[in-house]
């Protein structure tokens, strides 16, 4: 059951410039915690809401959150030191289910994260498309590499890897061979093209969807996504019903809720 | 022995303490960390007449010690609620408050007269929605809509009647009064109060709909401030709401003259605000010596 903890914090690194990884102590959360779910963290006492952050990865009884500083709450959370506590609600929301047959992860930028867990659910071997802006951001690299069959890396400025978007080189590797499933995360954009490459080659995609979030549990309706299930159309919630849904679920565009 | 309870409009209450409507969905999410039997009851998330799927979002904006919202009553409607979601809440030892809001006067009549059926506790009329382009706060925000409506729905429940008081108005009080003199049994206030955020960098505004309702810390002295208008205009009992986060601030609003107070926006930053705030009240009673809350409501003492 989710619920709500004070954790101490373990470790706090740079990946990059603005891009945070948090490490805390939290056995329960750790040892309940599902690829593709989040937690929703209290960012100090001067700030109400809390910011949703994907779990990027559990060890022990420890898991590690990266994230982007936006603004006043993720900048409060990215000075924080060893030895202080956090407050934490969670784990939170559905997420990726790991379906039989070759799986790959696609992410971008701070989606990349939360795609570690995946891949090491799939026990060495996924495959890993990541795309950044550029070369110097392009964070976990390392860790995707020993967690993963194989890393292709695209970057918008070409510094590294493939120069242009993640679908180039998810292209050619679903040109290549057959995979059971594609698990996404990234930027909305990204997430579209994605789902519709992998419509073109009738793969299953799974996508993790981003919005700003209220209470993080359900009950207040903010985070809302226009889906389609069984023809019936509905305003999902981003924080129960996903932060992961099948990609045919979503309305892309073009429906004026 | 310290008695929380409150006898408000003719229904018990076991505590002073509601659950405000739009925060807590129809309970089920929140009954996941705690029993919902502990609260003194809740306002569910107001209902239509037929289903509505809400606003684009964003829907929210955080502000100084508070947020915006700009949720446009998404709910499964009125007939869905009593089949799917009433015999949930009614496991628990709670009051069910019903909020509802209406297009037309006429919705609002056939609403109060379908949960008068299903034997909800209590109305909570709401006139005051600032997310809506219908109904909502058209109603609320002139004495003679709040009378057409209060009429309407009290000529046809069965059961009582709270108005939820909007505080877009240059003058609460004359809402208040003109809500009691149409037969409620009650008004609830503050709800949201109507706000706008804007991205410096996008020129753009942060919520989809442009403005919303502003709730949290924020404005709570706000709320304070009309409740205790209201509570002194009124005979009729008063649930005092509006960024009430502990239990201080909750006697802060009985002193102000409010019966029952509304815990929300609290809700976000931690899931057993609820909680926290009836044990303070409790904690209150406890330090001061007082077995009632009638010791407290509306007693501040004016300079």
């Amino acid at each position: 059951m989710p619920d709500r903890y004070l954790c101490e914090v373990i470790s706090n690194e740079t990946l990059c410039d603005g891009v945070f990884a948090v490490a805390v102590v939290c056995g329960d959360l750790a040892g309940e915690a599902l690829a593709g779910q989040f937690v929703h963290v209290k960012c100090g006492d001067e700030r109400l809401l809390r910011r949703p952050i994907s779990i990027c990865c559990v060890s022990g009884g420890s898991l590690k959150l990266v994230f982007e500083v936006k603004g006043k709450g993720t900048s409060w959370l990215s000075r924080i030191k060893p030895g202080e506590t956090i407050d934490i609600l969670g784990p939170l929301g559905r997420g990726f289910s790991l379906p039989e047959g070759k799986v790959a992860l696609v992410g971008g930028g701070i989606g990349v994260p939360p795609l570690l867990f995946a891949a090491e659910l799939a026990g060495g071997s996924a495959t890993s498309v990541l795309g950044f802006r550029s070369g110097d951001r392009a964070i976990m690299k390392d860790a995707f590499e020993s967690a993963c069959e194989k890393v292709l890396i695209a970057t918008d400025d070409g510094s590294l890897g493939y120069h242009g978007p993640v679908t180039l080189p998810l292209k050619e590797l679903l040109e290549g061979e057959g995979y059971g499933a594609i698990l996404a995360c990234g930027p909305r954009p990204m997430l579209n093209a994605v789902a519709g490459l992998c419509e073109q080659f009738g793969v299953p995609c799974q996508v993790s969807l981003e919005e700003k979030m209220g209470c993080g549990i359900g009950a207040c309706l903010v985070c809302a996504c226009a889906t389609v299930s069984g023809g019936v159309k509905d305003m999902s919630r981003v924080c129960v019903d996903g932060p992961v849904f099948d990609a045919t679920e979503i309305v892309w565009s073009g429906w004026d809720a | 022995m310290r008695d929380l309870s409150v006898n408000f409009a003719g229904v018990s209450f076991k505590n002073p303490i509601v659950v405000a409507s739009g925060t807590f969905g129809f309970g089920r999410e929140y009954g996941e960390y705690y029993d919902l039997s502990m609260l003194g009851g809740i306002c569910v998330k107001g209902l239509t007449l037929v289903p509505r799927l809400g606003n684009k979002p964003p829907r929210i904006a955080e502000t100084a010690m508070g947020m915006l919202n700009s949720v446009g009553l998404q709910n499964p409607g009125v007939d869905s609620f009593i089949e799917d979601e009433l015999p949930f809440l009614r496991k628990h030892d709670t009051v069910v408050i019903a909020n509802i809001s209406g297009n037309t006067i006429e919705e609002y009549a056939l609403m109060a007269e379908k949960l008068s059926e299903a034997k909800v506790d209590m109305l909570e009329v709401n006139v005051s929605c600032p997310n809506v382009k219908a109904g909502g706060m058209q109603f609320g925000t002139s004495a003679q809509g709040v009378a057409s409506v209060t009429q309407a729905v009290k000529s046809r429940a069965s059961i009582p009647v709270m108005v939820k008081l909007s505080p877009n108005v240059t003058d609460i009080a004359e809402m208040a009064v003109a809500a009691e003199a149409s037969g409620a049994d009650a008004v609830s206030l503050i709800n949201t109060l109507l706000a706008m955020r804007i991205d410096t960098a996008t020129r753009k505004p942060m919520l989809h709909n442009n403005v919303g309702g502003l709730s949290g810390p924020a404005i709570f002295p706000v709320a304070v401030r009309m409740v205790w208008q209201v509570a002194s205009a009124l005979k009729i009992p008063v649930l005092g709401m509006g960024g009430v986060m502990d239990g201080d601030n909750a006697i802060e609003m009985m002193l102000a003259g409010a019966k029952l107070v509304g815990v929300g926006t609290a809700c976000f930053e931690d899931p057993y605000a609820p909680i926290g705030v009836i044990d303070g009240v409790g904690a209150y009673m406890a330090e001061y010596g007082l077995s009632s809350t009638d010791e407290i409501v509306g007693k501040v003492e004016l300079n």
